[in-house]
């Protein structure tokens, strides 16, 4: 995440301590009762960021970048490959007011049928509302402007990962290659627990598997199969992931 | 002009539409054919992809004895109440309408090497250019003594998922208090290595939930097994005193089955259950030692780098029925495999580039609810073998979080590849 709020991530962190603190004292549920709606709602995001940034330079990672969110009309942002039944759902006038995201993530899978967003959702409408109005605290850019992907100039990959990067996958050899990976992530860009790869921009796609080759990501099963990829091997399937369209 | 049938005039009609997308050398009438056998993770990924790739140019038949097909992969997940069995079965309808490959529902029961063609039940016959086998396991009924096919109406195996696996289901949740349940587990090589525990620890979980006391004592002709640390943690944590697991040197061998009485009867002991869960050595389906393409073993040697039958170059085995080296049989190694071999086979009949092989495989287990456990490794041809380049496992001791993101993951891969095989 890049919400460029340094200060308030330091706050955010010494009242952590204090809850802590608090912890010790008094039940856990009066803890949360306690804590800031700012600090609520960035604890509620931390399950979206695997997948989502926002804030200053937020760019498009496994799903689009929620800076300006609230009021854009759904599937309509530049540089990333919707769902078609995300696009769909903008073109039949679907727009991500507060009211219209609260019932999407309650349940994302009920809400658009066939969308690719690998989250079985937040039950608790107290935290659903913490969590919205958050993201429209930390948004820089105006509510509802279609702000334009920064995906390739804003960000600094390792410098493996720019060797690869330089390198011209051969699709093909992709193809085949992702065999491996579709047995998990779905060609079809849908997903039910594991996270969609089809039409990732290719510098988001090498960096990711860097970072597993890395251990900055963890999951164990990722780990052995990069750490089994060349490095063309990696700009082959990059080259091939990032041209397929979602269905 | 000859006599043309409906049906024909279709083939003709198909024939000249195709002519535009193809080079003129594969002209509908000589397209090469590629037969396979067994509708499984290995049979239904091969078809799937050869169709898929070859984009028309190979005339697909998938032969399988049923109309759908239950995964025996998170079939335990339906015995644990986890998963409806609907939902663990597919059709075959996308193979046809999506891929254009012919589903031929009977039972393939002998091969024609020399002449090239599958014999069927009925007596019709196929004529193939290359034939993939993916039969997946026939069980060894007089492993056990006193076991066979007419006993599992009464000691289920439901080591191949359907009928058996739904009897198992009636049988488990008829358990009450104070009885017991025995587990007769498979010697090695078997279907699905973790399976057996897995297994006992949905058994566990429903008569847990359900606060009945009751035993389930697993005899297994094996000094150990597939993650058996993992296994016997959870089951200490999740069900304490539930399950007993016994190796030969405490049962001094499995002798005999009894499933009218309901006794096992073990070089140490006699064990009784109400309900008995027998699961015997097993080989590759019978279509692969009818067409000659097994050894000693009763399983099937491959060339490493491209799933090929040493006994015939025209053949494939995939899946269950090969004996793939260091890979276990399971439905992620089977459907790995299929594309090595579907790969292979586009080079073969229509020059297709061949990449070296590359397989892989991953187990996931649930031990209780929201705590998975995982095993996966790589694997590539070594020395005329395929042999594990890299491997993991989960480890004991790891936090909740990590265990519920594992399961949620094994839900993940369930839909991953069933979409992978089906479409």
């Amino acid at each position: 995440m890049r919400n460029g709020l340094d200060n308030r991530n330091a706050v955010a962190c010494l009242l952590a301590i204090g809850l802590l603190c608090a912890a010790f004292m008094t039940t856990s549920s009066l803890a949360l009762a306690e804590e800031t709606p700012y600090a609520a709602g960035e604890r509620l995001f931390s399950q979206c960021k695997t997948c989502h940034e926002v804030g200053e330079g937020a760019r498009h990672k496994i799903g689009p970048h929620l800076d300006g969110i609230i009021g854009r009309v759904a599937g309509t942002m530049d540089g990333f490959k919707y769902s078609t039944a995300m696009r769909e759902a903008g073109e039949a006038g679907l727009a991500w007011d507060r009211e219209a995201l609260d019932s999407y993530l309650a349940k994302p899978r009920d809400f658009i049928k066939g969308n690719r967003m690998s989250y079985r959702g937040m039950g608790d409408a107290e935290d659903r509302e913490t969590l919205i109005g958050w993201l429209a605290n930390v948004s820089v850019s105006v509510p509802g402007a279609v702000v334009e992907d920064k995906a390739e100039e804003a960000h600094a990959p390792s410098s493996f990962a720019d060797i690869v990067l330089a390198m011209e996958g051969d699709p093909e050899y992709g193809e085949y290659l992702a065999g491996e990976c579709v047995t998990c992530h779905q060609a079809s860009g849908h997903a039910d627990g594991i996270p969609s790869i089809v039409g990732l921009p290719r510098d988001y796609f090498v960096t990711a598997l860097f970072e597993y080759k890395t251990n900055v990501r963890s999951n164990e099963v990722m780990k052995l199969r990069v750490n089994n990829l060349a490095n063309e091997e990696i700009a082959a399937l990059a080259a091939y992931f990032s041209e397929l369209e979602p269905q | 002009m000859t006599r043309i049938t409906r049906r024909r005039l279709g083939l003709l009609m198909g024939a000249g539409a195709a002519t535009f997308a193809m080079p003129t050398y594969l002209r509908a009438q000589d397209k090469p054919k590629v037969v396979v056998i067994g509708g499984g993770a290995g049979g239904a990924t091969a078809a799937r992809y050869l169709a898929k790739d070859s984009e028309g140019a190979i005339d697909v038949t998938l032969i399988d004895d049923s109309d759908q097909f239950t995964t025996c992969f998170f079939s335990n997940l339906y015995l644990g109440g986890y998963r409806d069995f609907g939902s663990i079965t597919h059709s075959y309808d996308k193979l046809q309408s999506d891929y254009g490959i012919t589903k031929v529902t009977g039972m393939a029961v002998g091969v024609d090497r020399d002449a090239k063609t599958v014999q069927m039940a009925d007596g019709a016959t196929i004529p193939y250019d290359r034939l993939v086998v993916s039969p997946g396991i026939d069980l060894i009924w007089d492993s056990v003594e006193g076991y066979s096919e007419e006993a599992a109406a009464i000691a289920p195996h439901a080591w191949k998922a359907g009928p058996q696996t739904q009897l198992l289901k009636e049988k488990l949740d008829a358990i009450g208090n104070g009885q017991q349940i025995v587990m007769v587990a498979p010697p090695n090589p078997y279907r699905c290595p973790p399976g057996p525990y897995e297994r006992v620890s949905m058994m566990a979980h429903v008569l847990k939930s359900k606060g009945v006391d009751a035993k389930i004592i697993v005899l297994d002709p094996k000094d150990k097994f597939s993650k058996q640390g993992l296994f016997e943690e959870g089951w200490a944590k999740y069900y304490p005193g539930m399950i007993e697991w016994y190796g030969p040197t405490v049962h001094g061998g499995i002798e005999s089955v009894d499933v009218e009485a309901g006794t096992v009867e073990t070089g140490l002991d006699t064990f009784k259950g109400d309900l008995l869960n027998i699961i015997p050595a097993q080989k590759a389906g019978m279509i692969a030692a009818e067409a000659g393409l097994t050894n000693d073993s009763g399983f099937c040697p491959i060339d490493a780098a491209s799933m090929r039958s040493t006994e015939d170059d025209s053949i494939f085995v995939i899946g269950d029925a090969s004996i793939a080296g260091a890979m276990p049989k399971s439905g992620f190694s089977a459907n790995s495999q299929a594309k090595v071999a579907a790969m292979n086979i586009r080079g073969d009949l229509i020059d297709a580039k061949v990449f070296p092989a590359k397989y892989s495989n991953t187990c996931w287990s649930l031990i209780e609810s929201d705590d998975g456990v995982k095993v996966g490794a790589q694997y590539a041809p070594q020395d005329g073998q395929i042999a594990s380049t890299s491997s993991f496992i989960s480890q004991t001791g790891e936090d909740e979080e990590t265990r519920k993101a594992t399961y949620e993951e094994s839900i993940g891969w369930y839909a991953g590849i069933t979409s992978d095989m089906f479409g």
